[in-house]
């Protein structure tokens, strides 16, 4: 859209910056959790050694704020 | 497009594919949470009837073009599509590839000047400007009514998935969604659903992408995925597009290369991607003639990306789907499922013709409960394949994004029965004289009726299987013969009114006919499709093609029994009959048929690549 007000991407900057850290986080507690403390990873999902919810939150992470800086409000 | 799971077919009863933690429940929170927040944001910005129905027509060509190819990005469809890709190889993909992307280039290159010079509201507004009130009030009765039946049955068909998939209930997922896609379209117009469209499709590939991603480490590239398939199917059909295509036996879906390529390739696609108002509305909210053009062409890119994450999953699903005691899970039919669960008579002779072992059919009757008997139908692999990969958190975003797939189709179908509803039957039958706000209201009423009447429609579908087939086939319906009156409406001068109302006319009873022939005695199918071996994907793209020829040759023997009208009414509306309007110079990178021709090489080269 053009004009002034927030552009559609600036929320989609906001959606994944959340989504990113809430799965980057989730991803690293359940790394250290599982190294270090005996803890389990979920039952029937393949790949858990690829650690996908960190490198993947982190990617969504990336992104959010890339998009929350380039397209935040008032921004000329 | 014109392809969703047949949620009466799905079994309800079953236990649910996945489970969802704590963490997945906020991600999807967060979604409805942010989408409800665009729609009380965008209210302030949503006054005229402009900025209410055409978004203002200020979208860049990158939104309107995400928007374009997300309003037909849905979560049934992706399910749909999916399963077809377990059952049919690639050959699926020419939904994606043959069945839109020339379409997609043919609309922004050649039609979109007189949609957007002409500036009309709707495509029945179109018709109306070429062919006068009769024709409009016909295509957008027709379009209006297949609006609300599609998001109703759509609005029921989620539903359904997400009792299947985590054991919600039927009425909570209705509500919750009902409520959420009328408040946000109700405050902010097109405007919000076009928002909301290009958020569904950054969520979309965010949730699914992780899918094909992980399934090719695991398969072991693209010569382990092959081998596998091979060694489990006997055939390689399952990676070529055209080569089995040369008759209807040759290939698995059962179709003959003519009907893909004018059939699939002209027909319905161009009928879907050039005169179907719901994706049509996305790119005329583009804010220039430019973008307006540009917009379908980038979408084609993104277009000619989603096989990645629609098909390959399928096919992944063929060597990598397991049971829980590691052997090897194969999916069946859904009419197999319906009858196996819960048991009926028509059991056995489903299962016979099915793939899975004797040993394994024999349990299913027994109602033995091993690991093998527990029957998942094709349309489940998309879900199954989440299941798989995606822990919590994943699980959740990937959810979200079939949730978000759902919502956003339906805003889609609400707010384009918004625009026709409003322009095109409220204003010239019922109230000529309204102010500019008094239709913003009408709009803003006749989405909440609208979600209404849809649920109602849903909980109709809910008691009546039977219908649900039927109103998935209006769109196939309703669209060949609109295509074949707008074209030549578009390029052909000596069209006239009186033929393109009863060409649009006599094509919807025409195409009717031969739906409800073929429904009546599926033999007849041999005569639709002109073969014996033709299966039943068959007959909708034969269909739409004798209903296209049938609607053009009654529009061109009518036309010329009947007054043309003078050239001088025909501007900015027929081909040769409009000085098109110059654009300002760009840059060389800039330009829409530098990036048209581009999407054309790419197209070409995957059908060569995978032929």
């Amino acid at each position: 859209m053009r004009g002034s007000g927030i552009q559609i991407w600036f929320f989609i900057g906001v959606l994944l910056l959340i989504y990113g850290l809430m799965i980057f986080g989730y991803g690293t507690y359940e790394w250290v959790s599982v190294a270090h403390f005996g803890g389990q990873y979920p039952a029937g999902v393949q790949l858990t050694s690829l650690h996908t919810p960190i490198w993947w939150g982190g990617l969504l992470t990336a992104l959010g704020v890339l998009y929350c800086v380039k397209f935040r409000p008032g921004r000329a | 497009m014109a392809h969703q799971v047949s949620p009466s077919l799905l079994a309800v009863n079953a236990m649910p594919l996945a489970h969802l933690r704590l963490l997945d429940m906020i991600v999807i929170a967060v979604y409805f949470a942010m989408v409800i927040w665009i729609g009380f944001y965008l209210r302030g910005r949503t006054n005229t009837g402009e900025e209410f129905f055409m978004a203002g027509r200020e979208m860049t060509a990158w939104i309107a073009g995400l928007s374009f190819v997300s309003a037909n990005l849905g979560s049934l469809e992706l399910m749909g599509w999916a399963g077809s890709a377990y059952q049919y190889g690639i050959l699926a993909t020419h939904w994606y590839w043959i069945g839109a992307i020339p379409a997609m280039l043919f609309l922004g290159l050649v039609m979109m000047p007189f949609y957007y010079v002409c500036k009309t509201h709707s495509v029945p507004g179109y018709l109306f400007l070429r062919y006068g009130e009769h024709a409009r009030v016909l295509a957008a009765f027709s379009f209006a009514l297949e609006m609300i039946l599609m998001s109703g049955v759509n609005m029921f068909a989620m539903a359904v998935v997400m009792k299947v998939v985590l054991g919600w209930s039927l009425t909570f997922s209705i509500l919750v969604s009902a409520f959420a896609v009328t408040l946000y379209v109700a405050l902010g117009g097109l405007r919000s659903a076009i928002f909301n469209e290009v958020l569904q499709f950054v969520l979309i590939w965010g949730g699914a992408l992780l899918v094909p991603i992980l399934g090719m480490i695991q398969a072991g590239g693209v010569s382990g995925l092959k081998s596998q398939i091979i060694k489990n199917m006997h055939t390689d059909s399952y990676f070529h597009l055209w080569r089995d295509l040369g008759s209807f036996s040759a290939n698995p879906m059962g179709v003959h290369w003519t009907g893909i390529v004018f059939g699939l390739g002209f027909a319905i696609s161009f009928g879907y991607w050039t005169t179907d108002f719901l994706v049509v509305q996305r790119v005329l909210a583009a804010h220039n003639l430019r973008a307006a053009r540009m917009a379908p062409i980038i979408g084609s890119f993104f277009k000619m990306a989603v096989p990645f994450i629609v098909i390959l999953p399928g096919l992944l699903g063929l060597v990598l789907l397991q049971n829980t005691d590691g052997s090897r899970r194969q999916l069946v039919p859904e009419d197999t499922v319906k009858v196996c669960m819960p048991m009926s008579s028509d059991c056995a002779a489903s299962l016979k013709k099915t793939s899975l072992s004797a040993e394994v059919q024999q349990d299913v009757l027994n109602q033995k409960d091993t690991p093998q008997s527990e029957l998942h139908s094709y349309n489940e692999v998309l879900p199954l394949m989440m299941a798989r990969y995606l822990g919590p958190g994943l699980l959740g975003l990937g959810i979200t994004a079939l949730i978000a797939g759902f919502m956003s189709g339906m805003a889609g179908n609400i707010s384009a029965f918004s625009t026709v509803w409003t322009y095109d039957l409220y204003k010239p039958l019922i109230n000529k004289k309204g102010s500019d706000s008094h239709y913003v209201i009408v709009g803003r009423i006749s989405i909440v009726a609208g979600v209404i009447v849809s649920i109602g429609a849903g909980y109709l579908v809910q008691h009546a299987h039977g219908i649900m087939d039927y109103v998935q086939a209006l769109f196939s319906i309703f669209i060949a013969p609109l295509l074949a009156t707008i074209l030549l409406g578009m390029f052909w001068k000596r069209a006239t009114a009186p033929a393109g109302f009863l060409g649009l006319l006599l094509g919807i009873v025409f195409s009717v006919s031969l739906f409800v022939w073929v429904h009546l005695n599926p033999a007849n199918l041999k005569y639709v499709a002109l073969s014996p071996y033709a299966k039943p994907m068959a007959e909708n793209v034969f269909r739409a093609l004798w209903a296209c020829l049938f609607t053009g040759l009654v529009i061109f023997l009518v036309s010329l029994v009947t007054k043309p009208k003078p050239i001088a009414e025909l501007e900015g509306l027929v081909y040769g009959a409009t000085p098109l309007p110059t654009e300002e110079p760009v840059p060389f990178y800039k330009n829409v048929w530098l990036w048209a021709i581009l999407a054309l090489c790419i197209f070409v080269a995957l059908n060569i690549l995978f032929w």
